[in-house]
């Protein structure tokens, strides 16, 4: 039992930065925008993040600073590719070449330090239960944070009115501008929560994950929750759903490993990604539901007609 | 300033070059990480700053860093070897083939590579034997774990790596002849995320000891966290866990990079391969701490044992994990087997890839 | 203030050759900012970065080495991006044809002859093209999005690579090391003008395939099938084309080419395989692409001048003590201006000066 809570609550640490992630860029991809700088703002947030942190003493003004460097990093990508309707792929991957750059500039001097936790925080009562207990109820405020994200973002994407404008802009801008809704301003607005969501992943990364600043410490989990968003079919639940099946993958094969099954550790390695895929084919094989889903007017710039 | 007979030459050598050699000795360094890593390249650039101290403006050192091996490395080597450097040190084991290369057009510059194994006329090949240090660790482990199993976050199967863990091994089973150990290989030497949490599944497997190949402080943390011991890795570690590393393979490169300069100033410098220890310095224990008096005592004397040569880690009977004999009682490695391990001694819970 | 944009009534000839330059002024400007700001001197800073490079021959061959990767897998992903195709493994693909080409001077290393070295160019772009299958096979068959299961297949095959030159491949002269078998002679790409550097015939290969491209994609029916397709799926069946089809042709080029680059830089710069082969030439290969606006001719240039960011770097980092990561920003400010200097081929910007504002104006 407790082995189990102790490999779960490990599962959960590692899928939750990739679900915060993919929950802010699912959000930007309903709207029609492919946001490819996710890796380079989950970097400069777990950056801005350690380094406040350190600054201030008090973790969670870090978080909050690195949730707010996410979002005025994707700021840049919004101006240029909204604004300015440059190529939304290349401005992705510029914006993360810059932020792995800008980032290892700011944390220079931050390198080594031992850095401060976000401890985690028991809500009375229900942290007693047993299983659930420790993994739900006991965890620091990012885990809530993103458990938050999937209920929030199902009930804004399905359940609001705005939300539904969201989603008629990432079908059709062109008709979605026609019957004046304002698809700039819209789509400032979800690639702003992108930025937030993708800040907050790297601040748990360099709080609560990893203690520490390290340079690329996000090590590619940016495109991993790029693809998560795709797997999901952009549906929020699946989302969830998909980051911890990864988390879990990813966690089983280092346990596989521990209990010296003498299979070579790079095959092991390469199971999360190879499950991704046959768990996507899976899902795709049924065309109409992920047409359905899927975002038509993903990656096309919009410049409004007079 | 006055300049050497040596900078003379290099100078006229690389003249065709954008910028010559100035007054001051140029010794130059290429990086494949970050100088920051908090480990493996940082070790480096500890000792060019030691470097750089001993020798006061009678030397430069620039240095390149996250050179990626292949094309960009040769590029890399080139540039310093045009731009006046003298003696040049590479730091990782990808660099070899681009050393050779790079060395081969430029026979008065002098190259050093760390950790290969192919020299030539101005190559010279270094190395540590941290498997010294690992072998003290190892004595620690034995002694300290109640479970009697460690786990050993690997980075890659290379010789370098297995060598470490028989080396841990047999230091463990030297004081606790049933121990075990538990690898976990996250193939990457630099991981933070990975590495926490290889070492999260290590103790839920039931280690009490961590100890890792892989540069980052994240399972120094993990042990703090879950009160149990562990090593440092190629720098100090003991401000991530204060109450939790029992000692560290320190790597002072600092001394070996001073003689190195010293030689190639006087004239003295020759290409060789050498593989440095404890006793030269180039290896160093950190502090003994959080551990009984009598398990120090005994760290303390193997160490002083290893280094003043009375002790080998690698010292007979050993028998491999497939269970053949390799070592007679008393037979001690060569160096040959021993750089190019490929094998696990008994005890080891995990299959090496062949 | 806001900025407007309006849609010119055709692209603007004009722009289209000045933006280039316009952005690298500004690159210029905000680099003498930047690096000011830093206590280093702006000329000597830039002057390390675009000029030095150029000044010397070695140099220059570096350029080609650095430069023929990115323009061969970069003219490969014009025509899939162009199709509509979104392959961003590239990556993935070079590494298979690394390792493809390899097998015959690693596993037959005994047979000299002239022909080893075509054979194994072949092998190359063979395996590359049919690691790119895959997820051109997902797609069409099973309607799983490319642009996952090429990104998730780039990190299968480097831990294929990693695998296989520490087992089965492993030298076995190489004190178990992670290395293949270093290639015979007849394996190696020749070198151009070894008597002045090192460039091999890897810049060749990405000239030819530049202009071959430039040439389909202007004058042959595959290029307007291509184009059309890419536009409206809808049109191109009209015209006959089929859609599925289309994505294998995507792939198979794309898969083939940078397979070639993969085999090419194993044979030509490394001369054995070693656990990693490609500094992300398949990523960066994504931004040459949209750099050189999917024209092959562009993404010759465009190739150039990164792989010139790049040599540019070291020289600073080297010359003027320029850290590596201010390097990095620096690419990547270059990158966003001419970015954003493009729009202006197509649109007009106004700057608009009214009492309400747009919610976010101006970026980070």
């Amino acid at each position: 039992m407790e082995l189990i809570v102790a490999v779960l609550l490990t599962v959960t640490t590692a899928a939750t930065p990739l679900l915060l992630a993919a929950m802010g860029e699912l959000v930007v991809e309903r709207s029609g925008v492919l946001n490819l700088g996710v890796e380079g703002m989950i970097v400069v947030g777990a950056v801005v993040a350690f380094a406040m942190a350190q600054i201030s003493g008090n973790p969670y003004l870090g978080a909050l600073c690195g949730a707010l460097a996410g979002c005025a990093f994707s700021l840049l990508f919004g101006f240029l590719s909204l604004t300015l309707v440059t190529n939304q792929v290349a401005t992705g991957l510029a914006l993360t070449i810059l932020g792995l750059g800008l980032s290892g500039m700011i944390g220079e001097n931050f390198v080594g330090q031992p850095g401060v936790q976000l401890e985690p925080i028991a809500i009375p009562l229900l942290s007693s239960l047993p299983l659930v207990g420790p993994l739900v109820f006991n965890q620091d405020i990012i885990f809530y944070l993103s458990i938050l994200s999937v209920v929030g973002v199902s009930w804004f994407l399905f359940r609001t009115r705005i939300g539904l404008q969201l989603r008629a802009i990432g079908d059709s801008h062109g008709s979605a501008h026609a019957l004046g809704i304002s698809v700039i301003k819209t789509r400032y607005l979800a690639v702003m929560f992108g930025g937030v969501c993708a800040g907050l992943a790297g601040a748990q990364l360099s709080l609560v994950y990893t203690p520490q600043w390290v340079e690329n410490m996000s090590a590619g989990r940016g495109w991993i929750a790029l693809a998560l968003v795709v797997f999901a079919s952009w549906r929020p639940l699946r989302v969830l759903a998909g980051a911890y099946l990864f988390g879990a993958v990813t966690i089983g094969q280092l346990h596989a490993q521990a209990l010296g099954f003498g299979i070579p550790s790079q095959f092991l390695s390469a199971l999360p990604y190879l499950a991704t895929i046959i768990v996507l084919v899976l899902i795709s094989r049924n065309r109409r539901l992920t047409l359905m889903n899927t975002p038509a007017s993903l990656g096309q710039s919009f410049v409004p007609d007079r | 300033m006055k300049k050497t007979l040596l900078a003379i030459t290099a100078a006229a050598v690389v003249s065709l070059g954008a910028t010559a050699a100035q007054a001051a000795t140029k010794v130059c360094f290429v990086y494949v990480g970050s100088k920051t890593d908090g480990g493996w390249t940082q070790a480096h650039d500890i000792g060019r700053q030691e470097l750089q101290a001993h020798f006061g403006d009678k030397i430069e050192t620039p240095y390149l860093e996250n050179v990626a091996e292949g094309p960009d490395a040769e590029r890399a080597i080139e540039r310093f070897a045009r731009s006046g450097c003298e003696l040049i040190f590479t730091t990782s084991f990808g660099f070899m083939e681009p050393t050779l290369d790079v060395a081969k057009k430029f026979p008065d510059v002098k190259f050093e590579h760390a950790t290969g194994y192919k020299t030539s006329d101005n190559v010279t090949s270094y190395n540590s034997r941290f498997y010294q240090g690992r072998y003290i660790q190892g004595q620690i482990a034995g002694k300290i774990s109640k479970t009697g199993v460690a786990g050993y976050i690997a980075s890659f199967p290379i010789p370098e790596v297995v060598r470490g863990i028989n080396s841990f091994l047999l230091g463990a089973q030297s004081v606790n002849p049933d121990f075990k150990i538990k690898v976990v290989w996250v193939n990457s030497w630099f991981d933070a995320g990975k590495e926490a949490d290889a070492a999260k599944a290590l103790v839920d497997q039931g280690v009490d000891i961590l100890t890792q190949h892989t540069d980052s402080t994240a399972p120094m943390q993990v042990a703090a966290e879950r009160g149990i011991n562990a090593f440092g890795q190629a720098s100090d570690m003991i401000e991530a866990g204060p109450n939790t590393q029992l000692t560290a393979i320190i790597d002072s490169w600092g001394p070996y990079y001073i003689k190195r300069t010293q030689a190639m100033m006087d004239g003295t410098w020759k290409s060789q391969s050498t593989w440095d220890g404890l006793i030269d310095g180039i290896l160093t224990m950190a502090p003994y701490t959080n551990m009984p008096d009598d398990v120090k005592q005994m760290a303390m004397e193997t160490e002083a044992k290893i280094t003043n040569g009375e002790m080998h880690p690698f010292t007979g009977p050993v028998t491999k994990q497939d269970g053949s004999e390799w070592l007679k009682g008393g037979e001690v490695a060569d160096d040959g087997t021993l750089l190019g391990m490929n094998f696990y001694v008994m005890g080891v819970d995990d299959k090496l890839p062949q | 203030m806001r900025i407007e944009l309006e849609r010119r009534p055709g692209h603007s000839a004009l722009f289209s050759v000045l933006s280039p330059f316009i952005a690298l002024g500004l690159t210029v400007v905000a680099g003498a900012i930047m690096f000011t700001a830093l206590d280093k001197n702006p000329i000597d800073a830039l002057y390390s970065f675009f000029i030095e490079p150029l000044t010397e021959v070695w140099s220059l061959h570096e350029l080609a080495i650095k430069a023929a990767p990115l323009i061969l897998i970069a003219v490969g992903l014009s025509v899939c991006f162009r199709s509509n195709n979104w392959n961003i493994g590239a990556e993935g693909q070079f590494i298979i044809g690394g390792v493809t080409g390899s097998i015959l001077p690693i596993m037959v290393h005994q047979w000299d002859s002239w022909l080893v070295l075509p054979v194994m160019l072949i092998m190359g772009m063979i395996g590359g093209a049919a690691y790119a299958a895959i997820p051109a096979l997902l797609k069409t068959r099973f309607n799983t999005n490319e642009i996952l299961s090429s990104l998730m297949l780039v990190y299968v095959a480097q831990l294929f690579l990693d695998w296989i030159v520490r087992g089965p491949w492993r030298n076995p002269e190489g004190f178990n090391f992670p290395e293949s078998r270093e290639f015979d002679v007849e394996a190696i790409l020749p070198e151009l003008l070894p008597a002045s550097g090192r460039a091999d015939l890897g810049i060749i290969f990405a000239v030819v395939a530049t202009l071959l491209t430039w040439f389909m994609m202007r004058y042959m029916l595959r290029g307007f099938e291509v184009s059309v397709l890419g536009q409206s799926a809808r049109a191109g069946r009209f015209a006959g084309f089929s859609a599925n089809k289309m994505v294998f042709f995507a792939f198979l080029f794309s898969g083939a080419l940078a397979g070639l680059a993969g085999i090419s830089e194993v044979s030509g710069s490394i001369e054995q395989l070693q656990p990693v082969i490609s500094p992300g030439y398949g990523f960066t290969a994504i931004i040459v692409a949209f750099l050189g606006r999917l024209n092959p001719l562009g993404i010759f240039a465009a190739g150039l001048i990164l792989a010139l960011t790049y040599l540019g770097g070291e020289a600073a980092q080297i010359s003027i003590g320029l850290p590596d990561k201010i390097a990095r920003v620096f690419q990547g400010l270059l990158l966003f201006f001419v970015l954003a200097c493009d729009t202006l081929i197509h649109y007009r910007v106004r700057l608009k000066f009214v009492a309400h504002a747009e919610p976010a104006g101006e970026g980070a």
